[in-house]
């Protein structure tokens, strides 16, 4: 009788232990949806708008499946408005300076994080402080330092500091990435007779795909949506980057803004971002995690 | 970089080179680019606050007249308040929006990986294309903000038309982006040791309180690393104001860099631009002087805290 009793009271403590967490569950999933709409609305209204006519985008309350649909702006912002010119512009300076910080990046966390040598924690602090370092510093100098080298309306600008360490932050998280590779596996390799460069491209680079795609990631999404540097150096309109591209479409004076060619024109500018993430995101969290960006 | 190659191939071969050769030639790229690119430069640019100069012309030696006019300067003191005032209002909601995120992206139920790509998305795209997505969200008649404030009963303001609601506009949108905020948090919620967790459980810690006493001060080194650069970084904000709003109505929006850039090349005063990006880095040093000095609340596991 007892244990009948006691085994029915276990029985409902379990169950409501149960619904207890059903209901947490369920309500985690609820606050995250409201969440995530939050996050995704704005897309979402991106994308309908782009698939409309000018008149359709004024209509309010606003149509969210726009009817028909017309992918004809897109079309017409490839040809017309030139953005297939701007697309490969654009990538003629993101894939060079991708590579060039990825490269010289990586040797400098390598020496940071490796190797032994005057002055190491000193070099390392001014990289830390190049972090911080407002670019409207170094903005009005190094625009007088390439026009005398006659790089105005050029991509140099844009892609040569890259091949220098151009960037504080890719060697911090690089050199954190690099100390947790554990440093037998060097070892080994230096009795294998393999010397500095062997070790940092045929070991330390190979592990370190996580924190490499990592810099690339942001270095891509920091050159693709960079405004200011192609506004300065950038001159005619055949030379425009995508941002610059896009921001001269705003321009455009017009009885009305046509905000679906706009639209169209952002999903354009964020679409490769947004590709490339998904490709390399899990190489991404990796990086990002694993680093533990910490003070 | 080519000199120290040419050096190290004088000798019999690479390998006897000592490891602070090796170091110095790995480290051959940086010591250029940091020569070239940042430090004659900055040194340039104190020089150039000393001078007046059109481009065109030659710089003349004007002493310390590019100073006294910036500080007499009233576009100078509005373009400071203007982005003050948005980074003491961004940069506090951010920490704590972008934190609250992260502990919700924390939690273990299915379809994670969605929800956190969907909350990351927006900060994969930044520049002149979210800029111009929020001048259209934020168009009072046809915008998707008031209609989405209009379904539930408020009548939007004019934002971006507005003087007074200009501001706020922006610092909802940068809320939109608190996506690279939360990811770095995200790892540092990862790497909090279980242990802890555990042995707070042990001694009767709910999860509040396990909030509070454990997660939180685990992760303030993760939030001083984050409040440090979004004060940096909002100080330096240009594209959103560049495209938003041309730094109105008025001149309600004219935050620091997009007047340091027009001073620089639209008005070609590059003396008086080179003093405004000095001020901006004596004002963010000291800011970050004082938040380093501020920053006892920060705690470091004995050892981890690295190479600092």
């Amino acid at each position: 009788m007892a244990a009948s009793n006691a085994s029915a009271i276990a029985r409902r403590s379990k169950q409501t232990a149960q619904v207890k967490r059903v209901v947490g569950t369920a309500f985690a999933h609820l606050v995250l949806t409201v969440v995530s709409i939050g996050f995704a609305l704005p897309f979402v209204w991106m994308i309908s708008s782009s698939l409309k006519t000018q008149a359709q985008v004024f209509i309010f309350p606003p149509r969210w499946i726009p009817r028909p649909m017309l992918w004809s702006n897109y079309a017409e912002l490839l040809g017309v408005w030139q953005f297939g010119v701007y697309i490969r512009n654009s990538l003629t300076i993101a894939v060079p300076s991708l590579i060039g910080a990825v490269l010289s990046c990586s040797l400098a966390a390598y020496a940071f994080a490796r190797l032994r040598g005057y002055g190491r924690n000193v070099l390392f602090a001014m990289v830390l402080v190049t972090m911080m370092l407002p670019y409207p510093v170094t903005m009005i100098p190094l625009f007088l330092l390439f026009k005398q080298l006659g790089w105005v309306n050029t991509y140099l600008p844009m892609i040569v500091p890259s091949f220098f360490a151009f960037g504080g932050f890719y060697i911090f998280l690089l050199r954190q990435f690099f100390l947790g590779i554990s440093p037998e596996l060097s070892d080994a390799a230096k009795i294998d007779g393999c010397g500095q460069f062997g070790i940092y491209w045929r070991i330390i680079m190979p592990l370190a795909k996580p924190a490499l795609a990592t810099v690339a990631l942001f270095d891509f999404m920091g050159n693709w949506n960079d405004l200011l540097g192609p506004l300065i150096y950038i001159n005619s309109m055949s030379k425009y980057t995508l941002a610059l591209g896009l921001a001269g479409l705003r321009a455009v004076r017009s009885s009305m803004t046509p905000w679906h060619l706009l639209m169209a024109g952002s999903i354009v500018v964020a679409l490769p971002p947004m590709i490339l993430f998904f490709t390399a995101q899990k190489l991404f969290i990796q990086g990002i995690v694993v680093t533990g960006i910490k003070g | 970089m080519l000199k120290a190659i040419g050096a190290a191939e004088t000798r019999p071969r690479m390998r006897g080179l000592s490891e602070n050769g090796y170091f110095y030639l790995f480290l051959a790229p940086w010591i250029i680019g940091f020569v070239t690119f940042q430090l004659v430069p900055i040194l340039t640019s104190l020089g150039l606050t000393f001078t007046q100069w059109e481009i065109i012309s030659r710089p003349s030696f004007i002493g310390l007249d590019n100073w006294r006019r910036i500080f007499q300067d009233p576009l100078f003191w509005q373009s400071l308040k203007v982005t003050t005032i948005y980074t003491v209002g961004s940069v506090p909601l951010g920490l704590v929006a972008s934190l609250l995120l992260a502990l919700l992206l924390n939690t273990n139920v299915r379809g994670m990986a969605f929800y956190r790509t969907v909350c990351y998305l927006p900060s994969v795209t930044s520049g002149v294309a979210v800029s111009l997505l929020w001048v259209w969200i934020f168009t009072p008649e046809f915008g998707l903000l008031n209609y989405v404030l209009g379904l539930v009963g408020i009548h939007g303001p004019r934002w971006l038309f507005d003087p007074n609601w200009v501001l706020p506009a922006f610092v909802v949108m940068s809320l939109w982006g608190v996506g690279g905020g939360m990811l770095i948090y995200l790892s540092g919620l990862q790497s909090v040791p279980t242990i802890l967790y555990e042995a707070a459980e042990i001694d009767g810690a709910n999860r509040w309180q396990r909030l509070l006493n454990v997660t939180v001060p685990m992760l303030t080194p993760v939030i001083f690393f984050n409040l440090i650069m979004s004060v940096i970084g909002s100080f330096q904000i240009f594209t959103s104001s560049f495209i938003m709003t041309g730094g109105g109505p008025g001149y309600s929006s004219l935050f620091y860099v997009l007047y340091l850039y027009r001073s620089a090349f639209q008005f070609f005063r590059m003396g008086y631009a080179a003093g405004l990006a000095w001020v901006l880095l004596i004002i963010i040093a000291a800011l970050t002087f004082i938040l380093f000095k501020s920053s006892g609340w920060v705690y470091y596991e004995g050892s981890t805290s690295g190479g600092r």
